[in-house]
């Protein structure tokens, strides 16, 4: 009987092909829309997730709110790192500028003032050259490491070592160059222009330190190093926890995940608004489907069709058509990630609950919209409906 | 076969009820040729769709193969229509995206008989009334008459204890009409009873007794006991 009803159903999608491709694309379009607005929002997450996750699992990022008076030097830091559980702490004073070779200008190097302790700490690997080391801090010597872009971009090669430019009428000299760390969507690696902590404090005229790095010795030392991060920064502003804030990249994490499972919520729910749409439409086909049918379902009942029969032809044929639907659209959602991916440069994949749960829906669609019209049909009295001209 | 007794099937017009059958009573047998005539509005389309067991009388008793009718749910009247009653309609009511074999395959669908034996039960049915070469053709590409006989074949498919047509010449032209009543004969010399109504005494002529209504009572019932 089950068999039946759907060859039936089928006979009569295939019957009005018109429109049932319009009501199919109704659900579609919802389907889509659910699968990959989420996808997006996943492939985003993971993104940026791993890029939180490169700078490497033991990092410490500490940020102070500058006032008149700021206790923080250089000393505290080397304080600070005598902690057991602290294996670098390195200073980072960001800025931007121009950087000037020649002729060339260069506008998107990111200017950042450390010590040679960040090498470390970021897992940077030197191409060519050297790093900064402690004789450049001590004599506030001009020399920077480049990102490979940044010397890509300067000089029109990566192998700049020897070479000189200028940023605010300082002239430097490269001393190395990174390697390509590869675009990742916290913005790039590879415009970094990067020099001597001393020396950037005193030429950008910023004094104290307003940020810095430090890496746990180990990734099960975090807390502990944490802890002795806030607990020496606690001592050093009296107890003033307001002034300095410390991240790692677990609570990081988690406020990611948190802002992006809202967004992934709202995105799904806007969609669904669409799939709701599309449930509609069915709901209205069927209902006309099911007067224009009448005198079809009076000559069944006639010959012998009980309400349950009626009932399940109609249910089937709501519920053929949202699910068709759902599968059209997780198969064209898959299609169009696979496009948008390499665009966006994510990884969009569909996640298997994901697709389960608009196909859930879309029956579910079909059956919430196709109840009425199919109950209404099986309601029709067959003397009534065999007299219905239609 | 059918037994009526004290049949009464009222509409509440305003505040006016009418009698559409006041107090029907007669009997077909098993292998009767019946034929209940009538001019339009005396009744009988009322009670046919009562023997057909499209509605329910308000009053009385009506037994079909002795059991019982008045007391059916909506799924036991579906199934005595499937199972009992070959309809046959003045307007064929074919479904008209189905093919022949298909059309008269329907009943057997709603009684779950197998595929196979669905497919040559309506293969038989359709050869016995002519239509051999016709089996995949749309009603649409079928003659009024053939489009009755496909109805036919439908009705004999389910083997019903009762053949119940409703004025099945009427949309025919004389000619065809007749074939179609002959083959009424025939199906009834075969052993079929049915109950042909009408309003056209030639075509009622054709059937071996007449039961005439009007103003929902029987007039002359003629033969058989009351």
């Amino acid at each position: 009987m089950i068999i039946q009803s759907i060859k039936m159903a089928f006979k009569s999608i295939a019957g009005n092909k018109m429109r049932s491709f319009l009501t199919v694309l109704g659900v579609v379009i919802g389907v889509m829309a659910i699968v990959m607005l989420v996808a997006v929002a996943q492939g985003a997450n993971s993104s940026v997730a791993s890029s939180i996750e490169g700078l490497g699992t033991n990092l410490l990022t500490v940020s102070v709110r500058s006032t008149r008076y700021n206790p923080l030097s250089m000393e505290k830091l080397d304080e600070l790192q005598q902690d057991a559980s602290i294996a670098y702490v390195a200073p980072m004073l960001t800025t931007s500028g121009t950087a000037k070779a020649g002729v060339t200008t260069y506008t998107e190097g990111s200017i950042q003032g450390t010590t040679p302790e960040y090498a470390q700490i970021r897992n940077l690997t030197v191409a060519t050259g050297r790093f900064l080391s402690q004789p450049d801090m001590d004599n506030r010597s001009k020399v920077v490491v480049l990102g490979s872009e940044a010397a890509q971009e300067l000089f029109g090669t990566t192998r700049a070592v020897g070479e000189t430019f200028t940023i605010s009428g300082y002239t430097f000299t490269v001393v190395g160059v990174l390697e390509s760390e590869g675009d990742s969507s916290t913005g790039s690696g590879d415009t970094q222009i990067i020099l001597p902590f001393t020396l950037a404090e005193r030429i950008f005229s910023q004094k104290g330190i307003t940020s810095f790095y430090v890496s746990a010795a180990s990734a099960d030392e975090v807390t502990a190093a944490q802890t002795a991060t806030t607990d020496y920064l606690d001592v050093l502003f009296d107890g003033d926890s307001d002034r300095y804030n410390v991240f790692n990249q677990t609570s990081m994490l988690e406020t990611l995940n948190e802002a992006t499972a809202t967004l992934t919520m709202m995105l799904g729910g806007i969609a669904a608004i669409s799939l709701l749409v599309g449930g509609i439409g069915i709901m209205n086909i069927m209902l006309v489907s099911v007067s224009e049918r009448t005198r079809e379902i009076g000559i069944r009942k006639a010959i012998g069709a009980a309400r349950s029969n009626i009932l399940s032809q109609f249910l089937i044929e709501a519920l053929a058509v949202s699910l068709l639907g759902g599968l059209l659209g997780l198969v064209l959602a898959w299609g169009g990630l696979l496009i948008l991916g390499p665009v966006l440069d994510m990884t969009l994949t569909i996640s298997p609950q994901i697709a389960l749960l608009a196909i859930g829906f879309s029956v579910f669609i079909g059956v919430v919209f196709g109840i009425y019209p199919a109950n209404k049909a099986s309601k029709l009295r067959p003397i009534e409906a065999l007299r219905y001209e239609g | 076969m059918i037994q009526m007794h004290d049949i009464v099937k009222k509409y509440v017009m305003g505040e006016e009820e009418i009698y559409a059958l006041d107090h029907v009573s007669f009997q077909v047998k098993p292998g009767e040729f019946v034929a209940i005539t009538g001019p339009s509005g005396s009744g009988k389309s009322t009670l046919m769709n009562i023997i057909g067991c499209l509605d329910i009388a308000d009053e009385g008793e009506y037994r079909l193969n002795g059991q019982k009718v008045d007391s059916y749910t909506e799924r036991d009247l579906a199934r005595i229509r499937n199972r009992h009653i070959g309809f046959i309609f003045q307007g064929f009511n074919l479904l008209p995206k189905l093919d022949a074999l298909e059309n008269v395959e329907l009943p057997m669908i709603y009684q779950n008989v197998p595929h196979a034996q669905r497919r040559q039960r309506a293969e038989e049915a359709l050869e016995r009334v002519g239509l051999k070469g016709r089996m995949r053709h749309k009603p649409q590409e079928m003659s009024g008459g053939q489009q009755q006989r496909c109805a036919i074949a439908r009705a004999l498919a389910v083997k019903p204890s009762l053949i119940l047509a409703d004025e099945p010449t009427g949309n025919l032209d004389q000619k065809t009409g007749q074939e179609i009543l002959a083959l009424f004969d025939e199906l009834n010399a075969q052993g079929n009873t049915i109950v042909l109504i009408t309003h056209d005494e030639h075509v009622a002529a054709r059937a071996r007794r007449q039961i005439r209504i009007e103003d929902g009572r029987i007039m002359e019932p003629s033969g058989g006991s009351v």
